[in-house]
């Protein structure tokens, strides 16, 4: 006799949760750890502090990303980066980089809680974010290792380039507006959440 | 739309700043001792310039910094964008 119950659904065969035909599908990666940090650029401690706690570079290049494993480094601003890590981190990374910060005229934050990471996949993700971004999304413009901040619509976002998609990182407050907004505009594509 | 070089970020679409209105405006650095037209001068009166005129400009949906744009009001070209602290390439500010 079998241990394990097998639930299927009647529908199974339409594969609901991730229709092959639609051309935006959207995943939440939620619960990442989010860290702000801010420091000077032209103190070569500050940098060293970072890649001893990450093992990442910091990108001093306007717009440009450094990962490793399950952390990226985004460029916000001259003085001004984010860290994305896997859930459940922020609380041992802020710690650890206070450490190695001390002393310096920098700032760590653990603004995990402020906003949410969404992939969208799909032969229109480009196109969805088309209708509301005035970045130039093609590769030849914004390719892998790049970010920019700009809006969908009203919303603000931190865009990322995916090898086969888009990363989007969106405030709490705007995630509503947010998915709604990729839900209306990719109905003339078809549209699918998976998780 | 105008397409505005941040001086970090490159050209971007101007749905992206917003505008701080005029450049240069210096704080007075005893006002004390300026008199009531002299205070409003400072804090209210703006130049209506037609022609080139110094802007402060932020790159709000952006990395959220300030800097300077010479545009033309008249054909809205931009002639300079700068960093606070620089002057513009080939001219007073
Ligand atoms: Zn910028």
């Amino acid at each position: 006799m079998s241990e394990a119950v097998r639930l299927q659904s009647p529908l199974v065969g339409f594969q609901l949760d991730a229709r092959a035909d639609a051309g935006v599908i959207l995943r939440e990666r939620a619960f990442c750890s989010h860290l702000n940090l801010r420091g000077e650029q032209s103190d070569p401690a500050f940098a060293a502090a970072i890649k001893q706690v990450l093992g990442l570079e910091v990108p001093f290049t306007p717009n440009t990303t450094t990962s490793a494993g399950d952390q990226t480094l985004y460029w916000l601003g001259p003085d001004e980066w984010l860290l994305v890590a896997a859930p459940e981190q922020a609380a041992t990374l802020e710690a650890a980089l206070r450490k190695a910060l001390a002393g310096q005229f920098a700032s760590v934050v653990d603004i995990s809680g402020g906003q949410t990471v969404v992939e969208l996949r799909g032969g229109n993700a480009r196109d969805v974010l088309a209708k509301g971004c005035p970045l130039d999304l093609h590769p030849r413009a914004f390719g892998v290792g790049q970010c920019a901040q700009s809006h969908l619509a009203k919303c603000p976002l931190l865009l990322r380039p995916l090898a086969d998609g888009f990363e989007v990182v969106v405030r709490r407050s705007f995630s509503d507006y947010f998915f709604s907004w990729i839900e209306d505009a990719a109905q003339e594509y078809g549209f699918s959440v998976v998780s | 739309m105008l397409l505005i070089t941040c001086p970090w970020c490159g050209p971007r679409a101007e749905s992206e700043f917003s505008c701080g209105g005029e450049a240069h405006i210096v704080r007075p650095k005893d006002p004390d001792a300026l008199s009531d037209a002299e205070w409003a001068d400072y804090v209210f009166y703006r130049t209506n310039t037609k022609g080139d005129h110094a802007e402060q400009w932020v790159h709000t949906y952006g990395c959220r910094r300030w800097f300077n744009v010479i545009r033309n009001t008249v054909t809205y070209e931009i002639k300079a964008v700068y960093k606070p602290g620089e002057t513009p390439a080939g001219g007073e500010a």
